[in-house]
């Protein structure tokens, strides 16, 4: 059925964010607070971080530009981009902000410069194949009532 | 589905509807970390500002249970919210940070949160945070009155069950920074504080020094890391006294040892100053707070029974931040000077965590100014002490005086006016220090004289601060006994002095003879006049009985016998340990009872330990007068409306007492 073919999808999908690393268990543990109380908490958060880390990255991006660049406050903004993508799951992206902090504390600016760029590709990615899940699941969830 | 909301934590179902603020700049983090509470049940309120928060905080104390705050925040550093609403408030605060570091951890804890999470957060850590407001809540309420907390039904740890036992024999006294009343009472007796307390519902439990020495020995025994309140309850072995009653005064020990620290580094320097300044003297002040920090740490490292205090106030320190830990410094003079460094290094970690402990705000107290949160500071403390130890350098911000200058640099470290805790730290300290060595009485003479006149009682305030800390080190302070308080008038910050009996090398008990004293009374006028505050039964400070602030002249330089000696000041949370022994020595043993409490202002006769209430009870630095200063103390105690007996808070009551 259509229902169920879409379950299906909408499941290989999920595995495959997993697998590939750019999900983390962080993000089972927002599904896990999923419920009737709150059915669209996952999407809802995400949807925030998206929000939130634009601004986080338009903001750094005009740090990195501006010369000198202020390192620190780059660590400050890192810092936080880091802790909301944490948050939500998002390995990958996590992962690439610990590699940036580290180039930010030693000064290199060209490392971070282009460090940056992976960690915005990243963040595009991710949000992409998520934007693609939630779409999913909410035909899935529509064919489901048929 | 969500379930009642209990706003009251005194439901039935708590934790269930208990009430959290969670602060954080993120928002994606806090609409998780909301959401992750609400499914625990919690009753949440989000604000992505800190000065929001405090707002919502301040506007009334009780709404919420438990703070959750981010650390790293744009409009103000995490650890300022948690030393603020920690002292206002007194609630406890979990940090939350996406950095893991332990030099962040360890400022966090210097700070006085409870707990330290990672992010991302996660269910499991937040199911149990609810054991912060429970622990926080008993041993507040063991005590008051007492009458509530230990029926709460939610309370099904064995908590629940000590607070019942507590009542016993009254012995269990906790103090109670709300309390004054209760404390006073304490105070005075030592013993008598049940009958007291008795007659409420829970009674208290009141760390006598025998008592306080059964705690201080445990905690050595399992040393200051590994101490927990089960264990130490183990092994201390006490009929009547619960789980609850031993991990509030745990708290509190560890409140004083950080304290102390501070202090005894200053001390120490103090001491160093002296030169000639019985070892055990200073140590018994200031470096035992500060020493024992160390000491903590390594055992061997404190030699003397103050130390040993120190040691514990180390370890304490760690966990209770506040930087009460500077006073230990000054153990019994014998501590400051034979180590000096140890103490200093156990100062410095001391003073950092009185210095954050001890001054939200106000840096000023040199010792506990001196103490950054982090552990880096204690190095560089005990670096400094060292350094100081001849010289009294000030440590770190503490201005540790040497002995003769002692009162200068004390009066100074009080002077600034940081809130009260800085100062008084740094009061403490320069009691702690300044009656170790000086304890004998030239020593004190000189430092005493050194103390300008001004601002003397200021600094005591300030010292105040301190003094809680070294309440801190109860540990230590009992080791301190402070020398102080073997001089009329000395100020016996013996905070940090008090805590471990310092019978052991109450050193300076015997060793200061009211000689110690005497110079003390010399330092000025206003000391003298704390001193007399001080001594005045100053119910608060003397928790151990007897000795009220006894006449330093009057103390017939027992050596040896100080520890028994008038347990100074002995802050019902054991802080504030002046105990103007007799000899001018610190009365450790005493000091296990006071140790416990708010370092109140222990003045015995010019070192006026004015322990400012940590709840912000503050200390106006400027008090001319150890009068004023105790006046400040209660006033500000009263101000704040909770009673200085309570925890470890810097009572300002001390500086009440000591006259």
């Amino acid at each position: 059925m259509d229902g169920y073919g879409m379950q299906n999808q909408i499941a290989c999908i999920r595995r495959s964010l997993f697998d590939q690393g750019y999900l983390d268990e962080q993000f089972i543990q927002l599904e896990e607070l999923q419920d009737d109380a709150n059915p669209n908490f996952v999407q809802e958060i995400v949807t925030l971080f998206y929000t939130d880390s634009t601004r986080l990255i338009q903001n750094i991006e005009l740090t990195l530009n501006s010369r000198p660049i202020n390192f620190s406050k780059l660590d400050d903004y890192m810092h936080q981009f880091k802790g909301s993508s944490s948050s939500i799951g998002a390995k990958k992206v996590t992962s690439e902000c610990a590699v940036f902090r580290q180039y930010c504390a030693a000064g290199n600016a060209e490392a971070c410069i282009r460090n940056f760029q992976h960690i915005k590709q990243e963040h595009a990615i991710l949000r992409k194949k998520l934007e693609f899940y939630f779409q999913m699941m909410g035909q899935a969830a529509v064919a489901q009532t048929r | 589905m969500r379930v009642e909301r209990v706003i009251s934590d005194e439901n039935d179902s708590f934790p269930v509807g208990m009430r959290v603020l969670a602060v954080d700049d993120d928002p994606t983090c806090l609409l998780l970390l909301e959401t992750l509470l609400t499914k625990c049940k919690y009753n949440v309120t989000t604000t992505s500002q800190a000065i929001t928060a405090l707002k919502m905080l301040r506007e009334n104390k009780n709404k919420f249970d438990l703070v959750i705050s981010d650390v790293h925040m744009p409009d103000m550093d995490g650890f300022k919210l948690l030393e603020l609403v920690g002292l206002e408030m007194d609630l406890p605060v979990i940090m939350l940070s996406a950095n893991g570091d332990t030099k962040l951890v360890m400022e966090g804890i210097t700070h006085g949160a409870c707990d330290y999470l990672l992010k991302p957060v996660r269910i499991e850590e937040l199911q149990n945070i609810w054991q912060h407001v429970i622990r926080r809540k008993k041993f507040d309420r063991k005590d008051r009155d007492g009458s509530g907390s230990q029926d709460k039904p939610y309370i099904d740890s064995s908590e629940a069950a000590g607070l019942g036992n507590v009542d016993h024999n009254g012995k269990f006294n906790k103090k109670r920074k709300d309390q004054n009343e209760d404390e006073d009472e304490e105070r005075d007796e030592n013993g008598h504080d049940n009958e007291d307390l008795s007659t409420q519902k829970k009674p208290r439990v009141v760390w006598s020094v025998e008592l306080h020495r059964k705690f201080v020995a445990a905690v050595n025994q399992l040393g200051i890391e590994k101490a927990v309140p089960k264990k130490i309850l183990e092994l201390m072995n006490v009929e009547n006294l619960t789980r609850e009653n031993v991990a509030s005064h745990l708290q509190k020990f560890r409140l004083y040892l950080k304290r102390i620290s501070c202090v005894a580094n200053q001390q120490a320097n103090m001491a160093a100053a002296l030169g000639s300044v019985d070892s055990t003297h200073l140590r018994m002040g200031t470096m035992n707070g500060l020493g024992n920090f160390h000491t903590l740490a390594g055992p061997d490292q404190i030699h003397n029974a103050a130390f040993r205090s120190f040691q514990h106030s180390g370890v304490l320190r760690r966990l209770n931040t506040p930087a009460g830990v500077g006073i230990s410094g000054l153990p019994s003079s014998g501590l400051v000077q034979l180590s000096p460094v140890q103490n200093l290094g156990n100062t410095s970690t001391y003073q950092r965590k009185l210095q954050s402990f001890v001054i939200p705000g106000n840096h000023n107290a040199n010792i506990l100014q001196g103490m950054p949160m982090s552990l880096e500071f204690y190095q560089l403390q005990n670096n400094r002490a060292a350094s100081h130890v001849g010289q009294f350098p000030s440590v770190d911000n503490t201005t540790v005086l040497p002995v003769s200058s002692i009162s200068g640099s004390l009066i100074d470290a009080g002077c600034s006016n940081s809130p009260l805790l800085g100062v008084t730290s740094n009061s403490l300290l320069l009691e702690g220090s300044s009656q170790l060595p000086t304890l004998h009485a030239s020593n004190l003479r000189d430092s005493v004289s050194g103390f300008p006149n001004r601002s003397t009682l200021s600094d005591f305030t300030s010292i105040a601060p301190a003094s809680n800390q070294l309440h801190g080190s109860k540990a230590d302070i009992q080791d301190q006994a402070f020398p102080i308080s073997c001089n009329a008038g000395k100020i016996i910050s013996s905070a940090p002095q008090d805590w471990n009996a310092p019978k052991k090398d109450a050193p300076y008990q015997s060793n200061v003879p009211s000689c110690s004293i005497n110079s003390l009374r010399a330092v000025n006028g206003d000391m003298a006049q704390l001193g007399q505050c001080l001594d005045q039964n100053n119910p608060i400070f003397n928790r151990n009985v007897g000795f009220d602030f006894v006449d330093p002249l009057s103390i017939k330089c027992s050596e040896g016998e100080n520890l028994a000696m008038e347990p100074s000041v002995i802050e019902k949370e054991g802080y504030l340990m002046v105990q103007p022994s007799r000899q001018g020595i610190y009365i450790p043993d005493n000091e296990g009872e006071n140790f416990a409490m708010e370092p109140s202002v222990i003045e015995k006769e010019g070192y006026l330990i004015v322990q400012p209430r940590r709840q912000g009870s503050y200390i106006p630095g400027n008090l001319g007068s150890l009068e004023d200063l105790a006046s400040a103390m209660t006033k500000q105690d009263h101000d704040k409306g909770k009673p200085t007996d309570g925890d470890f808070g810097y009572n300002d009551y001390s500086l009440r007492t000591c006259i």
